[in-house]
């Protein structure tokens, strides 16, 4: 009989709480990468004793653009975080709920690719650091001549000297992250396939010989052991690093910027991952980062204007997202974004064109 | 070649009739050193590998604990702060907005300046790069909790912020070259003014245990996670148990023995094994998709994981139930008790040992999962602790996952830290599922 009562009782609980659902605090999910910084600017918004703090969740970007385009409620977040744009066909699917937003940039995020200071700096160009890491290469991208040019041969480089004599005689041994990830899939298409397959001469014909004109295919990460998926944890692969002096690995500027005492990042195309070439737009292997703002909720859920205005706040060149290790806009772009925040407009897919 | 010998032991292969106790005794004896080397080896063997599993748990436990105890304490700098009220409090009425409106950081500034001696813009800036941005809400609390400070000079201690601890720690070395560090040369110069005046101190870090998530690592603590956690098992808890105490009881001692029920145990076996992120897909679906309640909350937490330990309980709770003599029934049935007195009243006293072990050990497999909560939101970066249920929570796996991934050193720290907290619970609970067994466990 006791039994029963207590199933009674939290039956009833669940059925109370159900009633009770309105949300008084923001919700926030999306990229890993975004993570950081809006858990930054978060917890600044919840110092404010006049709001709750949000709640951040992770998941990867893809979670955060669907994620806000679900549909109006407060059982939908309120804001999406992507460290990639919204793509039309995912902006269809908004459409397809009538979910509005507006897209706000927030800042850059370099990838680097770094490793110990007790080891060989790495000066490298684009499109061989392409080259060195992708899957599949053009039969006579190793020098050989006897072989048809526009066919592909899975990457014969053991050793980064083999690429060119100026690069270290080590073995190629590239840590990064797996293919769930943001940061894979920027790095894989502003390496591998816009600095190799979209520069190098050679891949650029063998990739229209095989029908594939934008590289795609280009993406593909080695699986011969060179590149080593080393798990989500940027942590992880500093760590790695920092054991194993011969090793390079592949992770966001922050990771770099926060071990700057035991890491060093390889010049790419002649610029250093430093800060300011970041923030310049000289070091080219970076992204944007975005949130996406969902209007039906702005006024429903108290706090959507002061999160905005948090971001504001923090988001210059002194700011704490700075320090974090996230990379500025300029000043005119912060002005745009800015005016985003007031005026709310509409995004369309001729915006994402 | 032990075995052949075995058989052939008292029959003589050749003849097929019997031989000799002699030559038997002899056989034996010849294929005996084989016999013994070979129990040796099956012994050693058996040891190698009790050796490799206890290699694993010594490489864990050093890694963690080496990390962990550090991570435990962290450093403080104690300063004289004036606390002027016109310049805290504003508006006069002490009220928590007022005090945060009003001048917090820059009172606690004026302290550090005199005590480093800083000045100019940038000597100031980096001065002001020492303290933790805690300090503010720690000065808020103090004035809160007594008014009476208020217009006086208090001593008062303060976190420093997680890059001046590294490098107090000696992670971050003076020998580096200045560009390369966290820590600028002037930085240092101010850090050493504090320690020769012995203002900097070594302490237990309070902001570990009382402290909520934080992304300033000098401030992060768990337990706003260990609230959730308490939270989502008591949900947990309230729903599995009486559920999967009444479905075992039913199922072993009242339910016909027929097809439908074979297929129901055949389930609850199955249900045992399926992988956990499973129960949060229903969990998403149901309760956040189809009810509409919010997410990140330990209800929804706790009824998802309610789902995944209800097998280890029924399983438990049926297996004490038979282990109850039928004596015991017969007893109670023929001085004339029902059936359900005699459940009541008889077996499952006897039988609530078993149960309660099997109810702590499941709980405990759900105080460190993640998996199931990833669907439900509340793998998430949560600041607020929750005061009630259907406030946003997380739990202390999530915790540790999420400090992992941070990129500021100290969060490593904190990370071993924190795990050892959940291990020191996780202990908690299994010594309390052998102390029940033990005290309340009757023999028969």
């Amino acid at each position: 009989m006791r039994f029963t009562f207590a199933i009674i009782g939290t039956v009833a609980l669940a059925g109370v709480t159900t009633a009770a659902s309105a949300r008084d605090y923001l919700s926030i999910a999306g990229s890993s990468t975004v993570l950081p910084f809006a858990t930054i600017v978060a917890e600044q918004l919840g110092n404010n004793p006049s709001f709750k703090t949000p709640v951040v969740e992770s998941g990867g970007s893809s979670v955060g653009k669907k994620g806000v385009c679900e549909g109006i409620g407060t059982e939908f977040i309120d804001i999406g975080n992507a460290s990639s744009r919204m793509k039309t066909g995912e902006l269809e699917y908004c459409n397809g709920n009538g979910v509005d937003l507006t897209e706000i940039k927030v800042g850059y995020d370099g990838i680097v690719v770094a490793n110990s200071k007790e080891g060989v700096p790495l000066v490298i160009s684009k499109a061989d650091l392409g080259m060195a890491l992708t899957a599949e290469v053009p039969a006579c991208a190793d020098g050989s001549t006897n072989a048809d040019c526009d066919s592909w041969i899975p990457n014969p480089f053991t050793k980064w000297s083999e690429i060119n004599a100026a690069y270290p005689d080590i073995e190629i041994r590239v840590y990064g992250p797996p293919t769930t990830s943001g940061t894979r899939a920027s790095y894989a298409e502003m390496v591998n396939q816009k600095g190799y397959c979209g520069k190098e001469a050679m891949a650029k014909k063998a990739s229209a010989a095989r029908g594939d004109k934008k590289g795609k295919k280009c993406r593909a990460m080695r699986t011969d052991g060179a590149y080593v998926e080393a798990g989500e944890q940027d942590n992880l692969i500093v760590q790695k690093l920092q054991q194993d002096p011969s090793a390079y690995g592949i992770f966001g500027f922050s990771y770099l910027d926060q071990n700057s005492d035991t890491l060093q990042g390889a010049v790419i195309d002649g610029t250093n991952p430093t800060f300011d070439e970041i923030a310049e737009g000289s070091y080219s292997v970076s992204r944007a980062l975005y949130f996406y703002v969902k209007h039906a909720h702005i006024g429903v859920v108290p706090g959507m204007d002061e999160y905005m205005a948090e971001w504001v706040k923090h988001w210059g060149e002194d700011g704490v997202l700075s320090d974090a290790g996230m990379i500025p806009m300029p000043t005119e772009e912060r002005a745009k974004y800015l005016a985003a925040m007031k005026d709310l407009p509409k995004l369309t897919a001729d915006m994402l064109k | 070649m032990t075995e052949t010998g075995m058989n052939n032991i008292g029959v003589d292969k050749a003849g097929g009739g019997m031989i000799s106790p002699q030559e038997a005794a002899a056989r034996v004896g010849a294929g005996l050193a084989a016999r013994r080397a070979c129990e040796k080896r099956f012994r050693a063997y058996g040891r190698i590998a009790i050796g490799i599993a206890l290699a694993f748990l010594v490489t864990l436990f050093v890694s963690i604990f080496s990390k962990g105890i550090p991570g435990f304490f962290q450093h403080y700098v104690t300063l004289d702060v004036t606390l002027d009220s016109a310049r805290l409090d504003p508006t006069g009425d002490l009220s928590v907005q007022s005090l945060y409106d009003g001048d917090a950081r820059g009172v606690i500034r004026a302290a550090l300046y005199d005590a480093t001696g800083a000045s100019g813009r940038s000597g100031r800036k980096a001065a002001g790069k020492i303290i933790s941005a805690g300090a503010e809400q720690r000065l808020r609390n103090a004035v809160l909790d007594n008014p009476a400070i208020l217009d006086t000079t208090q001593r008062m201690t303060f976190a420093v912020d997680d890059d001046v601890d590294s490098f107090l720690r000696g992670f971050i070395k003076r020998e580096t070259p200045e560009k390369d560090r966290r820590i600028n040369d002037r930085m240092i110069g101010y850090i050493d003014a504090l320690q020769e005046q012995g203002l900097i101190s070594f302490e237990f870090s309070d902001y570990l245990i009382f402290g909520s998530a934080s992304r300033n690592a000098e401030m992060a603590g768990i337990y706003g996670a260990l609230i959730g956690s308490l939270l989502t098992l008591a949900v947990c808890l309230v729903l599995s148990f009486p559920i999967g105490v009444a479905t075992a009881i039913y199922l072993e001692e009242f339910a016909p023995k027929n097809r439908i029920t074979e297929i129901i145990e055949i389930n609850i076996n199955n249900l045992a094994a399926v992988p956990s992120v499973v129960f949060g897909i229903l969990g998403l679906a149901i309760f956040i998709g189809i009810f509409g309640m919010p997410r990140s909350i330990p209800l929804i937490g706790g009824v998802v994981l309610a789902l995944m330990t209800l097998p280890t309980i029924i399983i438990s709770s049926r297996a004490a139930i038979r282990a109850v003599p039928p004596s015991i029934r017969d007893a109670a049935l023929g001085v004339g008790a029902s059936r359900v007195q005699t459940m009541l009243h008889h077996v499952v006293p006897l039988a609530m040992p078993g149960m309660l072990t099997g109810t702590i050990i499941g709980m405990a497999q759900a105080l460190g999962e993640t998996a199931p909560l990833l669907m439900i939101g509340m793998v998430a970066f949560i600041v607020d602790v929750p005061g009630s249920v259907t406030d946003p929570g997380t739990v202390l796996p999530v915790q540790i996952f999420m400090w992992a991934d941070f990129a500021e050193r100290m969060f490593v720290l904190k990370t071993s830290a924190a795990i050892m907290v959940l291990l020191a619970f996780l202990i908690l609970m299994n010594a309390a599922a052998i102390f029940v067994r033990k005290k309340l466990e009757r023999r028969w």
